[in-house]
């Protein structure tokens, strides 16, 4: 049995490990690539959101390699993820290839039938080496997070980013590599303390939230990779959803370390009042929790007719208004060009930097006119 | 006498008479917007963002309609669930939420949450919290709900006769309609209500069938128990309520003889039907099948050609004798 998933960002560091302490042999998909989104896009009902999309371009290239099971998971809903799986199966089928899908439906907040389902994966492991496996992929998680903090402190600050970027790839698959927990910290605080190394120039940074859809957020094959971008340009890009959180509150019921869940839900409202499927909420409480931290701005991603978002976007419009904080929204779909994204990323920000830059000179020479 | 405006969108083709009664029963006077028109859509377009289906913007259109007329309420639920462990769409979800961040001049909002997902405790609870700002007495407001409950299960029955849900709540309020005439070709038409039955929405296709000489089939009109029974079949059960119904009317009209033929009304840009589109189009076997997928886009030849030509090819098919067809279609 050669097991396969699909990508989401560096996820698939810790899903390997874990696959691995399952004693299952692991095909991951090659790297999303043009190729990748030309399957996916061929194979794929036309009107289905980008993951959907990117899922069956990775499906496909795993089974190329030789994978012959598929592990993904499901849910119910109302977002279309739940899905997902139940239409990638019948494509596949129909494409006649030949393997077994095994769907994890994810059981909000029950951690028992989750175990239970992943335990029928590895037949020949015993609870306890299960039990390790789990550990040592939660290890990996948290050990790639904290490289994912650092580079999207360092990237703005660094006067060579490209070498920043080296170091932190280097680091990522040193960690993939790694077997024992000891190695990953090792090169975890190797990666670590080069990138503080790294020169940094002292110009004023921007801070950005990046908030939205997580499977957008997390992968950066299918967002052109606009937090990099950003940073390039001297943001200093903050996330709204790290893998470690999401399983913490969603799959452990915040069993692992305390969640900050509760409280962003708290921010949503009186703007969106209720849950309203995917991470719309969640959108929406982020942007006001990074208004309230004095953040410069906020950018929203999301799939192209991704539902939730679409709500989160519709009362941003206000967010904006009411708490001062500027947000822009992008969709992402299978069109490839960078250059409009870019562009308009550049734009907000040099009207984020224009606008922290006239505050910060209003304050310092005292005589405030009219109509600056 | 208090105004309560209900704007003629989304869910009002499914439950109109009961919020109609629920509220006339209470002593209100319940003002409806108008059947959604060009005007209606220009407006809803202006307020909602881009991204949103065509029915949502629709729907602000009827609802800055109502803003113009002098209301004491203006009555946007926020649906959920209407059946156990089932959804409507993320959308519904976030109604009045979206209509409060996109409208300055809103009279005040009755935002019912309707979830009986879980149980349906808190559903009678704000039933109660509803009724109570036109009433203080409690068993006048239960009445009024379970006449209203009454009320809609009878206009539910006249849509069982063979009129469309439109047709229906017409019917109920006393307005003449006309009898459908019957043509030779027996066409099943699906698609979420709120588009469907929406005669500006879905460019009157329903009536452009009948024209073209054929009788209707709709799942209001259909048996629900064979269409629960069908909707099983599905490897994992459809967590979208009208999703659900749709594939099983789908798979129910695919063994039914007398179909001949299946359309599908989608909107661009709805999250359920690019996956239900999907599943019906993989599952429908022995009937002819055709997705029209609309938008604001309001040019009605393309789609009165693609009707035609489906219309076209279900008589030459029969006319031939499937068994005179040629291997290539």
């Amino acid at each position: 049995m050669k097991v396969t998933f699909p990508h989401m960002g560096n996820a698939h560091i810790p899903i390997k490990a874990l696959l691995k302490g399952l004693k299952l042999e692991v095909v991951p998909p090659p790297p999303i690539s043009k190729r990748t989104m030309e399957l996916g896009v061929k194979y794929s009902p036309e009107f289905a959101c980008l993951p959907l999309k990117v899922n069956m371009g990775n499906f496909i290239e795993a089974i190329e390699a030789g994978a012959d099971t598929i592990v993904m998971a499901g849910g119910w809903g109302p977002c279309r993820f739940g899905y997902y799986a139940q239409v990638e199966r019948d494509i596949l089928n129909n494409l006649n290839y030949d393997f077994r899908m095994v769907i994890l439906e994810a059981p909000d907040s029950r951690l028992s039938d989750l175990l239970k389902q992943l335990k029928s994966l590895g037949e020949n492991v015993s609870v306890w080496e299960a039990w390790k496996a789990i550990k040592f992929a939660w290890y990996k998680l948290d050990a790639v997070e904290t490289l994912e903090k650092q580079f999207e402190y360092c990237l703005p600050r660094a006067i060579d980013k490209d070498a920043v970027e080296r170091i932190f790839d280097e680091g990522l698959e040193n960690i993939d590599r790694a077997d024992r927990r000891e190695e990953v910290s090792d090169y975890t605080n190797i990666c670590l303390k080069k990138m503080q190394e790294q020169p940094c120039h002292n110009q004023p940074i921007l801070r950005i939230g990046l908030v939205g859809e997580i499977y957008t957020i997390l992968e950066p094959a299918t967002n052109y990779d606009v937090a990099r971008y950003m940073g390039r340009l001297g943001a200093e890009v903050t996330r709204s959803i790290y893998m470690s959180e999401w399983v913490n509150d969603h799959l452990l019921g915040g069993w692992i370390k305390k969640s900050r869940h509760a409280e962003i839900i708290n921010c949503a409202s009186p703007y969106l009042n209720y849950w309203v499927g995917g991470h719309g909420r969640e959108t929406v409480g982020f942007t006001v929790n990074f208004a309230r931290k004095q953040y410069d701005g906020v950018v929203q991603i999301g799939p192209l007719t991704c539902m939730p978002e679409i709500v989160a976007q519709s009362v941003l419009g206000k967010v904006s208004e009411r708490e001062g904080i500027p947000c822009m929204t992008m969709y992402f779909d299978e069109h490839s060009g960078q250059t409009g994204i870019y562009t308009r990323l550049e734009a907000f920000i040099d009207m984020l930097q224009r606008k922290s830059y006239l505050q910060s000179s209003v304050s310092q020479e005292q005589p405030i006119s009219a109509g600056i | 006498m208090k105004q309560v405006g209900i704007p003629h969108g989304l869910f009002y083709y499914y439950y109109y008479p009961l919020w109609k009664t629920f509220f006339t029963d209470l002593g209100a006077n319940v003002i409806s917007s108008s059947e959604s028109n060009r005007l209606t859509l220009d407006q809803g377009i202006k307020l909602a963002v881009d991204e949103t289906c065509l029915p949502i913007k629709v729907y602000f259109g009827h609802v800055q309609e109502l803003c113009q007329q002098d209301l004491d309420y203006i009555f946007i639920p926020r649906l959920v669930s209407v059946e156990p462990k089932s959804y409507i769409c993320p959308k519904f979800m976030g109604v009045p939420d979206m209509i409060r961040a996109a409208f300055d001049n809103l009279p005040l909002l009755i935002d019912i949450t309707i979830d009986v997902s879980k149980s349906d405790r808190p559903l009678k609870r704000d039933i109660m919290r509803v009724g109570s700002l036109f009433t203080k007495d409690n068993s006048r407001i239960n009445r009024a709900y379970t006449h209203a409950c009454q009320e809609n299960r009878f206009c539910r029955l006249l849509a069982r006769e063979g009129y469309t849900m439109a047709e229906a709540i017409s019917l109920w309020e006393g307005q003449p309609v006309k009898n459908p005439a019957s043509g030779d070709l027996n066409i099943g038409v699906l698609g979420h209500g709120y588009s469907l039955y929406d005669s500006y929405i879905s460019m009157n296709l329903i009536e452009r069938l009948r024209k073209m000489g054929c009788n209707v089939f709709l799942p209001e009109t259909l048996d629900t128990g064979s269409i629960e029974q069908q909707a099983a079949t599905v490897p994992k059960r459809v967590f979208w309520t009208l999703g659900r119904k749709m594939v099983g009317s789908a798979l129910y009209m695919d063994k039914r003889p007398d179909i001949d033929g299946i359309i599908y009304l989608a909107c661009f840009g709805c999250g359920p039907d690019s996956l239900i589109g999907e599943i019906i189009e993989h599952k429908v076997e022995n009937k002819s099948f055709m997705m029209l997928t609309i938008d604001e886009h309001s040019g009605e030849g393309g789609l009165v050609t693609r009707l035609e030509a489906f219309c076209d090819m279900l008589r030459r098919r029969r006319m031939l004798g499937e068994g005179n067809l040629p291997a290539y279609g």
